[in-house]
């Protein structure tokens, strides 16, 4: 008796999950790999609502998805059909060939998709972009206006607000920033593209970043130091997000899709939440754009799927992606999805955008000078050594790294 | 033993040591001697969000069909070694040129990436494995003089630095230095000085890693010594007694050469262990201030931007077996002549 009920439940149960799951798709198998912050988060659990009904989706996110996507894309069959990559993640498939062109599977599937959506190379959609990201200036209304200051708009002003703030006692470490790791390379490349700086010599891949921009870079980053925590070597984005939310910063260069994490009324008080606003990234040197990169955040699919489960994952992922998910998640990033409405928590990547900021380089070799950078700037901020000798460090560590990799 | 008995005996073993540890050595001696192949650039037209740039990529293709030929990569010999990021010739040459008196060469050698990563894991083996040894002899002296019933309560406590993952036990020790943490705030008070930090001036990281490999490492010797302790013969403790040595005269000249071959076998593998230290450096957040050799290994092969460098992390690790190799020899060499002297 029981096991009757048990199987027609089942059975009822299978039934109806073949009725609405599996977003009309018959067959395949769709694997899901991402970085693990709540924009994502959105998506892929958007997507994996098409589990079921001879399709299964599984999601694995981490947030060290980089560091291992091109090792489970390079396996056949891919590990993951489809990996969440951004600007540089896509550099590291395209370099070693592993996504696949998306002409036609948007041909077919993909109506709803914006113009600026298609990330194309060489003339193929190699990825489709979904949100935009970038690091922007976040600042305390309430501590600003106790300072006497307006919102910064360049560096210069961020420095003297700081000052101020601290003279008045306000707070002790009144900027945070990013500065550990992979983060500090950013910092510098933000900095150094807000002066005006190119990193390469005209059409080579020859560093170009020792000179009298690269030099007035670091002076800006070590004077920002100077107004921060002294730990702030081992700062990354987490760590900024905390010590903003404990109320002990009023101004830091954060991402975009941290806006919403620091006003979600959770981990923060109200005073320091309502006071929390959202502004372009500052300029720095007179020059005219923000000092930041902009950053997209799209999916590729992996060469070495199936044709079958790369057509079950493009459509499975256009699920992910669709107006309803951003229209329910509408604080988690600023979409680039159609029918979007920009949030108040988008007010900064759209400013940066608006001033002229430039994404991210898509350059093959971008990645070794971001990790020389992330690694030889560091005894200038200690304080051991002085900005040419950083610079020329930086140079030569990247000439090394390339050398091996076959850029030079 | 008989030839055929001992073969059987040891060819399991043998077997499993050719496949997982020669093998692979091989293997990574071969890799570092080569580098990747030379890229096919091409200009393309790059369209995404924010509008529409002229830029490079790989030729996948051609790329692709240069690898199909020559699978290993390019032949490098030795460039790899003595370039930049290793064993750096011709800047430690220039510098030598450069540098006006022994602090300035110092300097110079000391910012290139290899050498700063040498100079700290010499310095923690060398500071680590002395005070590994030390502080074990005594906490092993102390937990044999106390009463039995103590005896199992306190060996299980003692021992606890070593149960607790490597990686767990720094991150705990991260937080409780942090300047809002326990210690971190109590030095503050201590000190009065508000600005101090274990984890902002490099000095202070590398004190907080020293103490850390110590605290986490001597219930290793600890746990031995404690066991050699068991076996030290008491006849002639008991002689000693009645000659009319006191409590340290009877440890210096009955304990410890009891204990000594011991000793050797501790800091054999305490030099072992701390020469390759990684995990305090990544729990610690400390690669501003302090960076191993295993370290710069693990960062070569972690970068995910398309910059994985195998011959660079290749290159790295056989200089580390060589490090091992040299640090050893002393002791091995010592323990050798004991044995041909036994013989």
């Amino acid at each position: 008796m029981n096991m009757r009920i048990v199987i027609a439940a089942a059975s009822l149960a299978v039934l109806s999950s073949t009725a609405h799951a599996g977003c009309g798709i018959n067959a395949g198998s769709v694997r899901i790999g991402g970085n693990d912050f709540p924009a994502i988060q959105a998506v892929s659990g958007a997507a994996k609502a098409c589990d079921g009904g001879g399709v299964t989706v599984s999601v694995d996110l981490n947030k060290d998805h980089k560091d291992r996507q091109v090792a489970a894309l390079t396996a056949n069959p891919a590990e993951f059909t489809t990996s969440i990559i951004n600007n540089s993640a896509l550099v590291a498939l395209m370099n070693d060939g592993l996504a696949q062109p998306l002409d036609d599977l948007i041909a077919k599937h993909g109506k709803d998709l914006q113009a600026m959506q298609k990330v194309t190379i060489d003339g193929k959609v190699m990825a489709v972009a979904f949100m935009a990201n970038a690091q922007h200036l976040f600042y305390r209304k309430d501590i600003l206006d106790k300072a006497g200051v307006g919102v910064p708009s360049t560096y210069e002003e961020v420095l003297a607000a700081a000052k101020a703030i601290k003279d008045k006692g306000l707070m002790d470490y009144p900027i945070a920033g990013t500065y550990s790791g992979w983060n500090l390379g950013l910092e510098f490349i933000n900095m150094y593209h807000g002066h005006g700086g190119e990193f390469f010599k005209s059409g080579s891949a020859e560093p170009s970043v020792n000179n009298a921009k690269g030099v007035a870079t670091l002076k800006m980053m070590k004077a920002l130091t100077a107004y921060m925590n002294p730990d702030f070597l081992t700062y990354d984005s987490n760590a900024v997000q905390a010590d903003w939310e404990a109320g002990n910063v009023a101004l830091t260069n954060l991402w975009g899709s941290r806006a919403g994490a620091v006003t979600d009324g959770e981990g923060s008080t109200a005073e320091i939440e309502s006071n929390t606003m959202f502004a372009s990234a500052p300029t720095v040197a007179g020059q005219s754009i923000p000092a930041t990169t902009l950053w997209w955040d799209g999916f590729a699919i992996a060469k070495n799927a199936s044709g079958a489960d790369a057509e079950a994952t493009f459509i499975t992922m256009m699920n992910g992606i669709s107006p309803e998910m951003a229209a329910a998640n509408v604080d988690a990033a600023p979409w680039l999805i159609k029918g979007a409405v920009p949030q108040p928590t988008d007010a900064g990547v759209l400013a940066s955008a608006q001033g002229g900021a430039k994404p991210y380089p898509m350059l093959p070799y971008m990645g070794a000078m971001h990790s020389a950078a992330s690694a030889e700037i560091v005894d200038f901020l200690q304080g051991k050594e002085s900005a040419e000798q950083a610079l020329a460090d930086l140079e030569a560590a990247y000439i090394a790294a390339a050398k091996e990799k076959g850029f030079l | 033993m008989p030839h055929r008995t001992f073969i059987s005996f040891i060819w399991p073993s043998a077997l499993a040591m050719m496949l997982f540890i020669a093998l692979p050595i091989i293997s990574v001696a071969i890799q570092s001697l080569y580098i990747q192949h030379e890229q096919v650039i091409e200009t393309v037209k790059n369209c995404g969000p924010f509008g529409c740039t002229e830029s490079v990529v790989v030729n996948v293709e051609a790329t692709e069909k240069i690898r199909a030929e020559q699978p290993l990569g390019r032949f490098n010999a030795l460039g790899t070694y003595t370039n930049r990021n290793h064993l750096a010739f011709a800047e430690i040459a220039a510098a030598w040129k450069a540098s006006a008196n022994w602090s300035g060469f110092f300097a110079a050698i000391t910012n290139l990436p290899f050498y700063k990563a040498l100079f700290f894991t010499l310095s923690y083996t060398l500071v680590v494995t002395p005070l590994v040894i030390l502080l074990g002899f005594f906490v092993a002296l102390a937990v044999n003089r106390l009463p039995s019933i103590f005896k199992g309560p306190t060996i299980f406590f003692s021992l606890l630095p070593m149960i607790v993952t490597p990686l767990i036990g720094s991150l705990i020790l991260f937080w409780m230095i942090d300047a809002k943490g326990i210690i971190g705030g109590s030095l503050q008070l201590l000190f009065d000085d508000p600005d101090l930090s274990l984890k902002a001036s490099p000095t202070l990281t590398w004190i907080t890693l020293f103490v850390y490999g110590v605290w986490h490492h001597a219930p290793f010797a600890f746990v031995v010594f404690y066991a050699g302790l068991q076996t030290v013969p008491k006849d002639i403790l008991e002689s000693a007694m009645i000659d009319g040595a006191n409590r340290w005269q009877q440890i210096r000249h009955v304990v410890i050469p009891h204990l000594i071959p011991l000793g050797v076998f501790i800091a054999l593998i305490q030099l072992m262990d701390n020469f390759r230290v990684f995990e305090p450096i990544v729990g610690f957040n400390a690669s501003a201030s302090a960076t191993s050799l295993s370290w710069i290994i693990y960062n070569d092969l972690r970068t995910g931007d398309g910059t994985t460098l195998f011959g660079s992390a290749a290159a790295t690790s056989m200089l580390t077996i060589l490090g091992v190799a040299i640090l050893l020899a002393p002791v091995l060499i010592r323990a050798w002549r004991a044995n041909q002297r036994m013989a």
